[in-house]
């Protein structure tokens, strides 16, 4: 055992750096709050290096504990139930731990040339310290408590960067879409909380699994480790925006483009999949909510794909990507592959990362246009930023030897084997990914400049604090965002050879094996169906690409054309299938309609208002007929004196006096 | 003997014509002098009831009424002429500036 690895400090580093930037920011200048900030989320990732490079896998789980926060009863006696501040260390959270530090920290970097002209500097780099914190937090608890505090706390900072810019109303009412839909899921997680408090008296992650892993797997219909599962798996579609939950993610990317990259691509929308994954032992368990969790991802993951064919704005794009790829980790969960799905998750925030920071770079060489039908031949102009960013599509649509292919062909694989249905739709997801992500970068990088020139260019958004330096052509970006770009490009580029041979999966064994219920078959598959399917993914994503090329490049007024075909049917998918417009019709509106005229003019106004208001005017009206009696006229009080004397007296005697 | 009824009669009708004076009349003077009159309506009730019970209390009664209205006396003729001073008049009616 090595001494203390000092985790707590991973968390805390980044919590120091939002309340110094937090509360002393506003009168430091650009240059302290960007130290600031950066020294502690890179501290936090240089520590973060530095346990992973003593630990040794014999050393985890390692468990650390902090502090005792709620107890009740007796340690150890029956009924009693404790949740602690400990913080849990295995190869699981370790690559979280690392890919959260990691991809955060160069976020952080890129954000110092992102943000610089904006006002509201120092609060940006509290809130995305703030993030880290809470993101580290949810990563390495060691009960489901402390998680659900960093679950929520990713929650707030994520709401707090949505409305970053909160003097817009669409940034304002997208971050409270985001926090109100996650409100849904995490009822769910909620749920399942207590439901595993009630059945297993405690929310440590070993108690409960310990509890959990003698019990035979539930067959068919729902028991108590099923509706657990589900309704974990209902926290998780909130938290990483699945059907039907997903609708947050696309208006979320009102927020300034780092924090789509950080928070609504790399890292926190991955938190349901973590979740899962860590939770592996009850879904392992509970073969219905495997079912249900392989579903909602593989039909997640077409449906989002398909909307992202005919969005025009480079950041609704990705956010589409976003969602669909997330249904693929899931799916990768959902056949109980978790280290595919784990994988997955890292090589995404590596390419997805990259590509939205790619596209704030865009957004900020033209002066914070986002349409694409805007753009076009900018790879003359940022050439750095094409490059990187043809890396990160490449990644994405699963060409070799980019990362994107050795996790989706991983997924893909392991779907293959629990069934050809999941397969199938996810090499049909796969095809439309490729197509559109190429789509993006050709509209983006190849053709002519479509965008405004020289003299139309001061209208660009104000908020965004680009454009204050005069240019008329699409300018690079400084290095400062630049080098963020080549290092992830990089990662996107190799990251993907860790999981050559399974080497990946067989880190993280340790983890999902111990509780696996029986072991798993994928080494006993041939390696010649495996090859097959390989083929056919890279196939499938060159061809997508082609037709891309095809479409946009070589004839480019063919979509034009196609959509006019489909017309109905693209005018649907144009407006993401009407799905928000039926959830307003559905929820929003009843909601609205029902507090309007139930809840306000009739609670409210009738019931309260008018209580208080009509005992008011009750005392008034009776305090006006009373006050009649105080007249001045002394007679009169006289007269009101021998009046009452006489009813007095007249009782008495009626009564009889004793 | 003559009866207590007799008494109490007496009493009660000079004690109504108090009240029937304080009630009609004007002139704070005359209003003065009814209260004095419902005092003494039960001045007379009480020292009847002391003859027939043969009981001094109610005659003790009657000196510290008689006390109280000597004293009433002083102050209310006093606050009469104050208000004679200010306002000019002795008519309560007129008198009516304590109100809502």
């Amino acid at each position: 055992m090595t001494s203390s690895l000092n985790l707590w400090l991973i968390p805390v580093l980044p919590l120091a750096g939002a309340a110094i930037n937090g509360l002393l920011g506003k009168k430091s200048s650009r240059t302290a709050v960007s130290i600031i900030g950066l020294f502690f989320s890179g501290a936090a990732f240089a520590w973060a290096l530095s346990v992973a490079w003593r630990v040794s896998s014999a050393d985890l789980p390692y468990i650390e504990y902090i502090a005792h926060w709620i107890r009740f009863g007796r340690v150890g006696a029956a009924g009693s139930f404790t949740a602690d501040f400990t913080l849990y260390l295995d190869q699981l959270s370790l690559i979280m731990l690392l890919v959260v530090t990691g991809v955060g920290f160069l976020i952080h970097i890129y954000s110092v040339g992102y943000m610089w002209g904006d006002p509201s500097y120092y609060r940006f780099f509290a809130y995305l310290n703030l993030f880290m914190f809470f993101m580290l937090t949810l990563v390495l608890a060691s009960n489901y408590l402390v998680m659900f505090i960093g679950w929520e706390g990713v929650g707030l900072a994520s709401y707090l960067l949505i409305g970053f810019w909160f003097t817009k109303d669409s940034a304002a009412s997208a971050g409270k879409k985001a926090f109100i839909v996650n409100r849904i899921g995490d009822f769910g997680f909620l749920i399942a909380l207590f439901l595993i408090i009630q059945h297993f008296g405690s929310l440590d992650f070993t108690k409960v699994f310990a509890q959990v892993q003698p019990t035979a797997p539930e067959a068919a219909g729902a028991g108590l480790l099923t509706s657990i599962g589900i309704l974990l798996m209902v926290g998780a579609c909130g938290k990483s925006a699945q059907i039907p939950l997903y609708v947050w993610l696309p208006d979320a990317m009102e927020g300034p483009t780092p924090v789509s990259a950080l928070i609504h691509a790399a890292t926190m929308v991955t938190a349901g999949v973590y979740m899962v994954s860590r939770s592996h032992v009850i879904f392992e368990r509970a073969p219905m909510a495997l079912t249900v969790v392989a579903v909602i991802g593989t039909l997640t993951a077409l449906f989002a794909a398909t909307i992202g064919i005919t969005q025009t704005d480079i950041k609704k794009v990705l956010a589409y990507s976003t969602v669909s790829q997330l249904g693929y980790m899931f799916m990768a969960c959902g056949v109980g592959a978790f280290s595919a799905g784990i994988f997955h998750l890292m090589t995404h925030a590596f390419f997805k990362g990259l590509l939205f920071l790619g596209a704030g770079s865009v957004i900020h060489a033209v002066g914070g246009e986002q349409d694409m039908r805007k753009m076009g031949g900018l790879s003359s102009y940022i050439l750095w930023t094409a490059i990187t960013m043809g890396i990160a599509t490449l990644a994405i649509a699963g060409i070799p030897p980019f990362a994107g292919f050795w996790s989706k062909d991983e997924i893909l694989f392991k779907a293959y084997q629990a069934s050809p249905v999941y397969w199938l739709l996810g090499v049909i997801t796969a095809f439309i990914t490729s197509f559109y992500m190429f789509r993006l970068f050709f509209m983006t990088f190849l053709g002519d400049y479509r965008g405004i020139q020289v003299d139309e260019h001061g209208h660009a958004r104000a908020a965004d604090g680009h454009d204050s330096h005069g240019h008329g052509e699409p300018h690079e970006s400084p290095m400062v965002m630049l080098i963020p770009l080549m290092i992830l490009a990089l990662l996107s580029t190799v990251g993907g050879l860790v999981g050559i041979g399974n080497r990946f999966e067989h880190f993280l064994d340790p983890v999902f094996r111990s509780g696996a219920v029986t072991e798993a078959s994928g080494e006993v598959a041939s390696s010649l169906t495996e090859y097959v399917l390989m083929g056919i993914s890279v196939l499938v994503a060159l061809s997508g690409a082609i037709l891309a090329w095809f479409l946009y490049v070589s004839k480019p007024y063919l979509p034009q054309k196609i959509a006019d075909a489909l017309n109905g049917f693209y005018t649907a998918v144009l407006n993401k299938y009407y799905v928000d417009e039926l959830y307003s019709k559905l929820f929003v509106k009843p909601l609205i309609d029902g507090s309007t005229s139930i809840l306000w003019q009739g609670v409210d106004r009738k019931v309260i208002d008018d209580t208080v208001n009509n005992t008011a005017d009750g005392a008034r009206h009776i305090s006006d007929e009373v006050r009649q009696m105080q007249s001045g006229n002394l007679r009169s009080y006289a007269g009101w004196i021998a009046a009452g004397s006489a009813v007095v007296i007249a009782y008495m005697i009626w009564m009889g006096v004793r | 003997m003559v009866p207590l009824s007799y008494y109490l009669v007496l009493s009660g009708f000079l004690f109504a014509c108090g009240v029937t004076g304080f009630l009609i009349k004007r002139n704070i003077i005359t209003i003065f002098m009814s209260i004095e009159l419902m005092l003494n309506g039960v001045n007379l009730s009480f020292v009847a009831f002391a003859a027939h019970w043969h009981s001094l209390a109610g005659q003790v009664f009657v000196f510290f009424v008689m006390v109280v209205a000597a004293a009433e006396a002083a102050i209310g003729l006093a606050i009469i002429i104050a208000v004679y001073r200010t306002r000019e008049t002795l008519n309560v009616d007129q008198v009516n500036l304590l109100k809502l």
